[in-house]
């Protein structure tokens, strides 16, 4: 696409051509920084880069030509939204923008100060007329995963058409109850949007087509126990978050060809850090796209990510949906069961994620665990303590931190992210 | 003689430590400014060390400017001269211009659990310079009137700013300016006891730092301690002693 028909597409999706032409430069500096200086890269990174250079481009107007051929876009945040009903009512689902600061003070025109930047930015973007994606949209979906969210949506509901789903805080039979029913009223809004009845065939072809996406990224995710390892941690989170916003089919296909390049890397026992470097989980929060500061400041202090435990990353892909049910009624069962085994820190008690982190750990012989909290996430700031005495009683060594999308803490990110990879080596 | 030198640039002084023959050979201090570049020319103007390790918030900016110079960080620096200094210490508190480090240390200087405060310089060296600039005072001279206080107020706030302008509303109340600051040395001390608990604090405790010099602060920590902290004779050294210590042991 030429630089005119991108500033006409723009045009006509009303951004604000000069806000975002900046946000654009930024990313792109930031992104030759952060990814495209790294060495010994996979030949498949080139389908991550291009997707990261076209990310406001051709994805939009695939999007905007699937609109023009009647198709519906449901904007969401959270991997409670099942993509399975999304993609059966003929609509498509893209993640929406979250992880970098923009239209901060607008934003703290709708939500307190003290909020994470992970909500101030999606609503920034939305205020600051930035984001292609969020004015893409013809439903966005908000869920109830924590008290900043769930009040978010509703000053957020004044801006775009809005539907929340309430995710239960607990897994008792009437939480399951709950969030089956939950599951239905998402399947008539979309089917209401759409005009399309959602059925039984439509669903068990979504749901091979999520799982097979699903699929390849634990086909990635197990490649990297391999040692030395074959892709950096930068590359592997950069796949998990382009998952939420690529063409499924698309981006199932890459992905597969990019775990037969690291198969064939890991034949020759070629990696992306020599043997020895400190291997490290990442456990957390999750980092939206271009959040990739504390990966970066990790992988650039003699250290390389082999996992992230995050909703981007494990807790995402780690199930599949069963595809055995027949009828429509056993299938949304399934989608119930498949979603209510996510561990969340918005669910209490939420013991298996300890067991979880431990055992990823384990199979990808990580040295250490590193835990990132956004600040002014409650959830997972309380998780950071279970999870570190989890990590003390499992003998793994472990580093909580704390911060947000702004880098005036990376000095001393760094002094301690080195100090902490120091004790390792 | 080989010699190893140790360099520390921290975010108000520069430390250089250098070691030959297995002991300390010499030391030099100079403020950092805010041209650290220019101050380490001066401090190598008869020529840069040919062994050189750095650590300190400088030591990127430092490596840049020396490539022979390698790298450490100042947490494992501290510990490595503390644990020369003192062998039987178990944990290990710096507070220095901007940060403090609270490090449970293992046997040999090795670095177990830390702690260190983020963003903030709440509660450090800056805190206290700058609340002594309230009163009117050098920091030492700040020291030495918190000393003489015998009642102080609970001074709640952390953050440099609220805690002056909570020091403001003590004075104004009429609260002697021995007490507000000694209640703001002792908020210092409360932060940090917290702080080493997290790294489950065994004794001894060895204190190091710009801010181990303080003589307030080492009383108050010795009361909530319970036991005097051992303390080096220069304290802001242990550092750069550490930096050269690393150099000497990983060159053999």
């Amino acid at each position: 696409m030429s630089d005119a028909a991108h500033t006409a597409m723009w045009e006509r999706l009303d951004l604000d051509i000069e806000a975002h032409d900046a946000l654009l430069a930024v990313l792109g500096k930031f992104y030759g920084d952060i990814y495209l200086a790294q060495e010994g890269r996979l030949k498949g990174a080139e389908y991550l880069d291009f997707v990261l250079s076209e990310v406001h481009g051709l994805r939009i107007k695939e999007l905007q030509d699937a609109k023009a051929a009647g198709k519906k876009i449901v904007g969401t945040f959270c991997v409670f939204v099942p993509e399975e009903l999304t993609l059966a009512a003929g609509a498509v689902q893209v993640g929406l923008c979250a992880g970098a600061k923009a239209g901060t003070e607008l934003a703290e025109t709708l939500v307190p100060r003290n909020t994470c930047d992970l909500i101030k930015s999606f609503i920034g973007f939305k205020l600051a007329r930035i984001c292609p994606y969020t004015e893409s949209c013809d439903l966005i979906v908000g869920e109830t995963t924590c008290d900043g969210k769930k009040k978010a949506y509703e000053a957020f509901g004044e801006h775009v058409p809005m539907h929340v789903m309430e995710v239960p805080q607990c897994k008792a039979p009437c939480d399951r109850t709950l969030f089956r029913a939950e599951l239905v009223r998402y399947k008539e809004a979309l089917e209401q949007l759409t005009g399309q009845t959602i059925t039984a065939e439509a669903l068990a072809e979504a749901t091979k087509v999520v799982n097979a996406k699903r699929r390849a990224l634990q086909r990635l995710a197990a490649l990297r126990a391999a040692e030395p390892a074959p892709i950096s941690g930068r590359d592997a989170l950069l796949v998990n978050q382009i998952s939420f916003y690529d063409d499924p089919v698309r981006f199932t296909a890459k992905i597969n060809e990019l775990c037969d390049e690291i198969e064939a890397r890991i034949t020759k026992g070629q990696g992306v850090a020599p043997a020895k470097t400190p291997r490290l989980l990442l456990a957390g929060c999750p980092m939206a796209v271009p959040n990739w500061k504390l990966p970066y400041l990790i992988e650039s202090s003699g250290a390389v990510i082999v996992g992230e435990e995050s909703c981007i990353g494990a807790r995402n892909t780690r199930d599949c949906t069963d595809e055995t049910p027949g009828n429509l009624d056993a299938m949304l069962d399934a989608l119930c069961d498949r979603y209510m085994k996510i561990d969340c820190a918005c669910f209490t008690p939420n013991t298996e994620r300890l067991d979880n982190i431990a055992a990823m750990a384990r199979d990808l012989k990580a040295d250490g665990v590193i835990h990132y909290g956004l600040l002014f996430c409650q959830p997972y700031a309380h998780e950071a303590m279970k999870v570190g005495k989890a990590m003390d009683a499992a003998g793994i060594p472990y580093l909580s931190i704390e911060t947000d999308y702004g880098m005036e803490d990376a000095g001393q990110l760094k002094t301690r992210v080195e100090a902490f990879v120091e004790t390792l080596a | 003689m080989t010699e190893y030198a140790g360099l520390d640039i921290g975010s108000r002084s520069i430390k250089l430590v250098v070691r030959r023959g297995g002991a300390v050979a010499s030391s030099r201090r100079l403020p950092t400014t805010f041209d650290p570049l220019g101050q380490l020319e001066k401090l190598f103007a008869h020529g840069v060390p040919e062994r050189l390790a750095v650590t300190g918030y400088g030591r990127e900016l430092a490596r840049e400017r020396y490539p022979q110079a390698r790298a450490l960080t100042e947490i494992k620096a501290h510990a490595l001269g503390a644990g020369s200094l003192f062998p039987q210490a178990a944990t290990l508190l710096d507070i220095g211009g901007q940060d403090t480090k609270a490090v449970a240390l293992l046997p040999g200087g090795k670095v177990g659990r830390f702690e260190m405060n983020d963003r903030c310089a709440a509660g450090t060296g800056k805190f206290l310079e700058y609340t002594a600039t309230v009163f009117g005072l050098s920091v030492a001279d700040f020291g030495r009137l918190a000393l003489t206080g015998n009642d102080a107020p609970l001074i709640s706030s952390m953050c440099t700013v609220f805690a002056e302008t909570e020091a403001t509303t003590l004075m104004a109340r009429g609260v002697s300016p021995a007490n507000i600051a000694l209640g703001l040395h002792r908020a210092v001390v409360a932060r940090t006891m917290a702080m080493l608990g997290r790294v489950g604090l065994t004794a001894p405790l060895v204190f190091v730092g710009g801010v181990a010099r303080n003589p307030c602060i080492v009383r108050l920590l010795a009361d909530a301690l319970g036991q005097e902290p051992l303390l080096p004779a220069e304290p802001d050294l242990t550092g750069a002693l550490g930096a050269a210590l690393w150099l000497e042991t990983t060159a053999a």
